[in-house]
């Protein structure tokens, strides 16, 4: 079974790894990260070994483009902590659109809104999960877990 | 917080909790429509040469036309009623390349080109064709074709002894009958030697009305 053609990728699943964007990386870094990530897959697509999960993959490399969106964050000016430690690279809270709705999830670090975001809205088993975000199964299901926890004290 | 119990399932049939997550990711209430970044991405990748293959539909008179092309030029074009899209699109992404993309605007071109000439206000085409979907005998009979002027027709059998296979009328019509660019190259007007009208990929009626068109007696619809 060959590839099919980039755009029938796209077709069925550029609308959830825009939505996975916005969960990870907020609404205003979520379009670039978007373009990046697509044109990443492009380059790649050929390469890919016929038969693969390319929505595993195309998740991944999403996910490795938020990544890279939390570290040229980092390099910006760095909010400090409320108990005035800096903030480690990459899990920086955003302070961005904190009356809208995503204020709920930016509370979050990022692999846990990732994990939250890939098990409840698209209903991946904890092993993809893992497979996305590079980690263990148990750190993927620690992550959504503790994720979906924070989330529930916040709604209380 | 308690320190979790890693074994615990999930209680994601928290539907509050599901609903608070499908809202983060919604825009002004409503679900994401991710066309405008999907075009934005196409003419980003595009003009970073990135695609080896661009799409667009185009309407004619004949129905709805798939147009495709490589950057060396036209490589398919399809007759879009039986709805097979995806298997045209599916064909290209194994023979020709996966990186295939619909990008509307990279064949504006080749879109006012073909309603000029169903309009009757266009001769030939001056675009660029790619036959790499055609075989080497294929390559040859279409070649030989494109030099059919507007409004003339050739037999199976001259084509065939212009390339220097007298014999081979049945071959002709078999590469003319899978031509992946049909109009552009025009098949439709290699026609029986008896005065028939012989076959074409998108059904006779079609073939009558190009040839009409060509001879100026198509009774033309408004269009």
């Amino acid at each position: 079974m060959s590839l099919p053609p980039f755009q029938t990728f796209l077709d069925r699943h550029a609308g959830e790894l825009l939505r996975f964007l916005l969960a990870v990386v907020g609404p205003e870094e979520a379009e670039d990260c978007f373009q990046e990530t697509c044109l990443a897959a492009l380059r790649a697509y050929p390469r890919l070994p016929a038969g693969s999960d390319v929505r595993a993959w195309a998740f991944t490399i999403a996910r490795r483009k938020a990544i890279d969106a939390g570290r040229a964050r980092g390099r910006r000016p760095v909010p400090v902590a409320e108990d005035g430690r800096r903030a480690p690279l990459g899990e920086t809270p955003d302070a961005i659109d904190d009356a809208g709705a995503w204020a709920p999830l930016a509370a979050l670090p990022p692999k846990q809104r990732a994990a939250v975001f890939l098990r409840v809205a698209i209903e991946l088993p904890h092993r993809e999960v893992a497979r996305i975000l590079e980690c263990s199964e148990e750190a993927a299901r620690r992550s959504a877990h503790d994720g979906l926890n924070r989330l529930r004290e916040e709604m209380t | 917080m308690s320190k979790p119990n890693v074994s615990e399932p999930l209680d994601i049939d928290d539907s509050e909790l599901t609903e608070l997550v499908t809202r983060a990711t919604r825009v002004d209430g409503g679900d994401l429509d991710p066309g405008p970044a999907v075009r934005r991405f196409a003419e980003r990748a595009s003009a970073e040469g990135l695609v080896d293959v661009v799409y667009a539909t185009v309407s004619s008179p004949l129905g709805d036309l798939l147009v495709a092309a490589t950057p060396r030029g036209i490589v398919r074009l399809a007759y879009l009623e039986d709805g097979d899209r995806d298997s045209i699109l599916a064909d290209l992404a194994r023979r020709v390349s996966p990186r295939v993309l619909d990008a509307p605007a990279r064949l504006d071109y080749e879109r006012r080109q073909l309603e000029d000439y169903f309009g009757g206000r266009r001769y030939g085409f001056d675009v660029a064709v790619d036959l790499s979907l055609a075989g080497p005998f294929a390559a040859r009979v279409l070649d030989r074709t494109a030099t059919i002027p507007y409004g003339g027709v050739s037999t199976y059998g001259e084509v065939a002894a212009d390339i220097g296979h007298q014999r081979a009328a049945r071959a002709v019509g078999n590469a003319l009958g899978s031509n992946p660019i049909p109009i552009v190259v025009p098949c439709h007007r290699v026609v029986r030697s008896g005065g028939g009208m012989g076959g074409y990929t998108g059904g006779l009626h079609r073939k009558e009305h190009l040839l009409a068109l060509e001879r100026g007696t198509l009774v033309r619809e408004a269009w």
